[in-house]
């Protein structure tokens, strides 16, 4: 399940939400990405996420579903944000069921480095200096290259 | 086609997206690329740099030697940056 939202959720809730009813399910892993304080040195005010509406939602059923051919999950929810937001704020949350923990945190992890590549967002941080256009790191690179097969 | 340009790119083009009747010999990402640059020359200069401008056909991740044809919409942006 994907949701590509502006509002806040809240984490535990959503996790409760995500097992409620469900008595097969032995693990679930989790990732929450927040908006941090300072990025390269500098002070971050606020960031923007920009996405590309329609892409956004049809990249992350793609990683979703490449997810779900590679492990047994029970269930999967990705949530990402856009628009402002404030430090401390969640972005992203990842959510993986499965009858065993590997299968949960492997996947949690493959939907994490596939969506940091893939899924169209961009950020604009607001520094003391003014706004900037974060720029992709070549580990994210690395990381989604490990899962190539 | 619809041509659409996201982040820092629509500040290179001074739009966020124009509608485009392509010339006949645009074949591929890369002649479009060709082809967009005599228009927006900052855009040319974004898109000569490895890696840093990226491609969508009808919101699917394409590289630039893609074909154009059938396509409805083709959007250009930076690496991507979320999560």
């Amino acid at each position: 399940m994907i949701r590509v939202q502006a509002g806040l959720f809240d984490v535990g809730a959503e996790i409760a939400r995500f097992t409620a009813g469900r008595t097969d399910i032995g693990a679930v892993a989790s990732f929450t990405g927040l908006v941090r304080d300072r990025h390269n040195g500098e002070t971050v005010s606020a960031m923007t996420l920009e996405h590309y509406p329609g892409m956004t939602e049809a990249e992350l059923e793609r990683i979703e579903s490449e997810a779900r051919t590679r492990w047994p999950l029970d269930d999967c929810l990705v949530i990402h944000r856009y628009g402002r937001m404030l430090p401390g704020e969640p972005i992203v949350l990842v959510l993986t069921a499965s009858a065993h923990r590997a299968a949960a945190f492997e996947a949690c992890a493959f939907l994490m480095d596939w969506l940091k590549t893939k899924a169209p967002f961009w950020k604009l941080e607001e520094t003391p200096e003014g706004e900037r256009w974060v720029e992709a790191r070549g580990s994210d690179d690395e990381a989604a290259a490990r899962w190539e097969s | 086609m619809r041509v659409r340009y996201f982040a820092w790119l629509k500040q290179r083009t001074g739009c966020a997206e124009e509608e485009l009747d392509l010339p006949a010999d645009v074949l591929t990402v890369a002649d479009l690329i060709g082809h967009l640059g005599a228009r927006h020359p900052r855009f040319a200069e974004a898109a000569a740099g490895r890696g840093v401008v990226r491609c969508a056909i009808d919101q699917q991740h394409v590289e630039r030697d893609a074909l154009l044809a059938g396509a409805r919409e083709v959007a250009f942006f930076p690496p991507v940056t979320g999560g």
